[in-house]
């Protein structure tokens, strides 16, 4: 489904990832873990088309995309749920949601997105996506937009940040359930308990991605390694051997 | 008034540029409604309500309007004015007094219609006193043609007495206006409240200023300007919004958005504030040039091209 070759990027000259290889099959969940600042985010740009890659190449059901546009990537059902996600004066959730169902041609109904993301669809979908939702109301609605779109490949950037813990578990439905749809997710996460609920799972830091095996294998070498780092960004040379 | 004019075919014919201005027409004829419909210079309709005088005198370019809200009058439909030029040239000059007594509580919808013009002068000189506690909104939805043809000047000035609440909102998004030079002044006593918000679609080669004023002069008034202009073509907004405290803990915010679309439209933004109490305070913030980006990208990230997404948000700011 997907599969990323020798990507690398430089943002104002200084290298932001490296050499990242990765590939996810279809329904296939992967997680990414890596302390803040280790390049998640800009993997995530890079996979949507909103930075260039400096060199590498994306394939994406056999074809390779690198060059192609956020809107044409999206057209081919990539989509992706920003970290800290935009808002919009004057646009309502019913249409926000609307529009991504009507593009990605999804089948579930916007208020049927918002009840499995927890939110009632009777006080939401008339309310404007702007300033005056709450940040973990935007981050429930950014997956709404996503669970609407019914995608292939779903990029999903902390998903559970901002999320109280109580309602973890939703997040962790919902990203089922979009795998059990058929989409491929990508899914970026400080939480090992989110991380856990995926297939396979890489480790990031400095741009680099040290290992790629099960979620539990990765979530261990994650606290044995990186949680109580001193020199994030700075692997050890060893790790950076293994892998 | 002339022989040949048909009163009736004249009050058809603007109540289909109302109805194609988004107003309702059955309200026009309703009698729960207190309304108000002026085409040029004449007075078609005129519908008072318990509690409501709406006066009018034809005068020989326009209306002169009285309007009054007795005091305590909690006014429960919205008073629906409508105000209109068919022919393609013309000068049209209203001046109204609004005067809303203590408590009393109104709504009032106007529509201006100018579905012809070519060159059309429309002048409204307005005077607006809002009573102690009382209550005011003043929605203004203007429909103009699509040759720009017509010079719009709107020039209010506002007293609100203390406890007073005063809500203006002025919008012309569908067609082109020529030039629009909107002129706002008002004055706030002790803990009256102000809300001013415009929203302008600007096209071809619109020229449009808007120049609006908040006087805090009592303790703890409080004022708000917001403004919401999208240019695009040869278009050019110049907008000022000022906010003077005058009076201890007095609040007010500025807030302009002015989008440009295109290598040629312009667009100023003029945020002036005056802080002449140590315990008033004063805000602004202003965001001009094209498009967010981020906002953009979101949408195209949904499937929309990006011509697709720059319409979806333009079309929610002026929403
Ligand atoms: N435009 C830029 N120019 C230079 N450096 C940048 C730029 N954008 C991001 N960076 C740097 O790239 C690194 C990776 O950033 P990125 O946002 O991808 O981190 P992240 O893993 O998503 O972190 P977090 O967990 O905090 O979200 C950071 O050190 C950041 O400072
Ligand atoms: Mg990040």
């Amino acid at each position: 489904m997907l599969k990323v070759q020798d990507l690398s990027l430089n943002l104002n000259g200084k290298p932001i990832l490296r050499n990242i290889n990765l590939s996810i099959h279809r329904g296939e969940i992967h997680s990414i873990l890596g302390a803040n600042g280790t390049g998640k985010t800009s993997l995530a740009y890079v996979l949507m088309g909103l930075y260039r890659p400096t060199s590498g190449r994306i394939i994406f059901e056999g074809e390779d995309i690198t060059k192609l546009s956020v809107h044409e990537r999206a057209k081919r059902g990539i989509t992706l749920a920003w970290q800290e996600p935009a808002r919009f004066e004057g646009l309502t959730v019913g249409e926000y949601l609307h529009l991504s169902r009507e593009r990605g041609g999804g089948s579930l109904s916007p208020e049927r997105c918002l009840e499995m993301v927890g939110l009632t669809p009777s006080l939401y979908l008339g309310r404007p996506v702007d300033q005056t939702l709450s940040g973990g109301e935007r981050k429930r609605i950014e997956l709404a937009s996503v669970l609407a779109m019914e995608p292939k490949l779903a990029i999903l950037d902390e998903p559970d940040s901002g999320i109280d813990a109580p309602s973890l578990d939703q997040v962790a439905n919902v990203i089922r359930t979009l795998a059990k749809g058929g989409s491929s997710v990508l899914l970026i996460t400080h939480h090992e308990q989110i991380a856990e609920i995926a297939d396979r799972a890489s480790s990031l830091c400095g741009g680099i991605i040290l290992k790629t095996a099960s979620p539990e294998e990765v979530v261990r070498f994650f606290r044995n390694h990186c949680r109580e780092c001193l020199h994030v960004n700075r692997p050890e040379e060893e790790l950076v051997r293994n892998f | 008034m002339s022989e040949t004019f048909d009163r009736s075919r004249e009050f058809e014919a603007i109540v289909e540029a109302y109805e194609r201005g988004g107003g309702d027409p059955s309200v026009l004829l309703d009698r729960r409604f207190a309304s108000f419909v002026v085409s040029g210079n004449r007075i078609l309709s005129s519908n008072s309500v318990p509690g409501v005088v709406l006066e009018g005198q034809e005068t020989e370019t326009g209306v002169r309007a009285y309007v009054k809200v007795e005091p305590g009058t909690k006014v429960p439909f919205p008073v629906h004015l409508c105000f209109g030029m068919l022919p393609r040239e013309g000068l049209q000059e209203i001046t109204s007094e609004f005067e809303i007594g203590e408590g009393a509580n109104v709504k009032f919808l106007a529509h201006c219609s100018f579905p012809n013009a070519a060159n059309v002068r429309h002048i409204m000189d307005s005077r607006v006193h809002v009573g102690h506690d009382a209550e005011m909104e003043y929605s203004e939805t203007h429909f103009h043609g699509r040759r720009g043809g017509t010079e719009v000047v709107p020039r209010t000035e506002v007293q609100v007495e203390a406890g007073g609440r005063f809500r203006n909102q002025f919008k012309l998004i569908t067609g082109r206006v020529g030039k629009l030079n909107i002129e706002l002044n008002s004055e706030l006593k002790e803990g009256a409240v102000c809300d001013l918000e415009v929203k302008v679609y600007g096209r071809g080669d619109d020229e449009i200023r808007v120049r609006e004023s908040v006087y805090l002069n009592g303790t703890g008034s409080r004022g708000l300007v917001r403004s919401r202009i999208v240019v695009t073509e040869e278009a050019q907004s110049e907008v000022l919004g000022e906010i003077v405290g005058n009076a201890p803990f007095t609040r007010g915010h500025v807030d302009c958005v002015e989008i440009v679309q295109g290598e040629r439209a312009k667009a100023k933004a003029l945020p002036l504030l005056q802080v002449l109490d140590p315990t008033a305070k004063l805000t602004h913030e202003a965001a001009i040039g094209s498009v967010d980006k981020r906002q953009v990208q979101t949408l195209m990230a949904r499937g929309l091209s990006e011509e697709e997404a720059v319409e979806v948000i333009v079309r929610g700011l002026l929403k």
